[in-house]
């Protein structure tokens, strides 16, 4: 992995608009129960605009930053090598539905570990309003020759 | 509601199945075929179909989000990868979640998740961080 990496900063992503059923979707896949996520009108009780995306959800608008990172051309992240080693969330509010999200990418740290390289990367996500929804930071191990 | 460290805050346990990695692949747009193949787990030398990492995660903080409901919001959510979860094709996974009360303080709850799969956690340093209304 290219070390000149760390602090790099990515061109920002395509706005990304959080749908209904999408966030319903995911809330079925991570076995969500909570009205909030399936109901519009009990989000609207509880006084959000829409359903309520579950907590990891920013990692679908996240996931488009990572993959300008492992598309860098000199950045030499082999992709069938990057195994997931940590991953945080820090929210400012709930992503709810009618969202619209632009992710930036950042490089905060790149280690080397025992052969293995440690790559951290700070996506911050941001609505239309350009106001900080969420930040996504993905700790990737990346395999050294074996 | 009056909380101390220590105590458990909810409790659930997820039957994960091949199926389950198929839905959450659609959902998340995660579609490594470590995930669904096993011909492709094992020739990059896995025990078998691995459930994705961020599928756990998404699941273990569902009974947080479940017991704060309306009365708060979530401020953080962190987790460590440390075990991988095989899901068998007929018996499926596992996976149960407790959650306990980490840390108080005035602005934020720190709700510790323990996560466990064949007896082994499966998540290290599983921490929410809630703020109670």
């Amino acid at each position: 992995m290219n070390p000149e990496l760390q602090g790099r900063v990515f061109p920002p992503t395509a706005p990304y608009l959080v749908g209904r059923e999408k966030v319903r979707e995911f809330a079925r896949a991570v076995f969500a129960t909570s009205p909030l996520n399936f109901d519009p009108a009990a989000a609207e009780d509880a006084g959000y605009d829409d359903v309520v995306a579950p907590p990891t959800f920013p990692v679908v608008v996240q996931e488009a930053t990572l993959a300008q990172l492992l598309a860098e051309p000199d950045g030499g992240i082999d992709f069938t090598r990057v195994v997931h080693g940590e991953q945080a969330f820090s929210y400012t509010r709930p992503i709810v539905a009618g969202d619209e999200l632009v992710a930036t990418l950042a490089v905060t740290s790149i280690k080397s570990l025992g052969g293995n390289s440690m790559v951290t990367a700070e996506s911050t996500i941001v609505d239309a309003n350009g106001a900080h929804v969420v930040t996504a930071t993905s700790t990737l191990v990346v395999r050294g020759d074996a | 509601m009056s909380l101390v460290v220590g105590d458990v805050v909810a409790e659930r346990t997820f039957s994960i199945t091949r199926d389950s990695l198929v839905r959450y692949a659609g959902a998340s747009g995660d579609f490594n075929a470590i995930h669904y193949r096993d011909d492709v787990a094992e020739s990059v030398g896995l025990p078998g179909v691995l459930a994705h990492g961020m599928l756990t995660m998404g699941l273990a903080v569902q009974p947080v989000v479940d017991w704060l409901d309306n009365r708060g919001i979530v401020l953080g959510y962190s987790v460590r990868f440390t075990r991988p979860v095989a899901v068998d094709p007929l018996e499926g996974a596992s996976v149960t979640v407790v959650a306990k009360v980490g840390a108080l303080d005035e602005s934020e709850t720190r709700i510790d998740l323990t996560v466990t799969f064949n007896d082994a956690t499966v998540l290290g340093k599983a921490q929410v961080r809630v703020s109670l209304t």
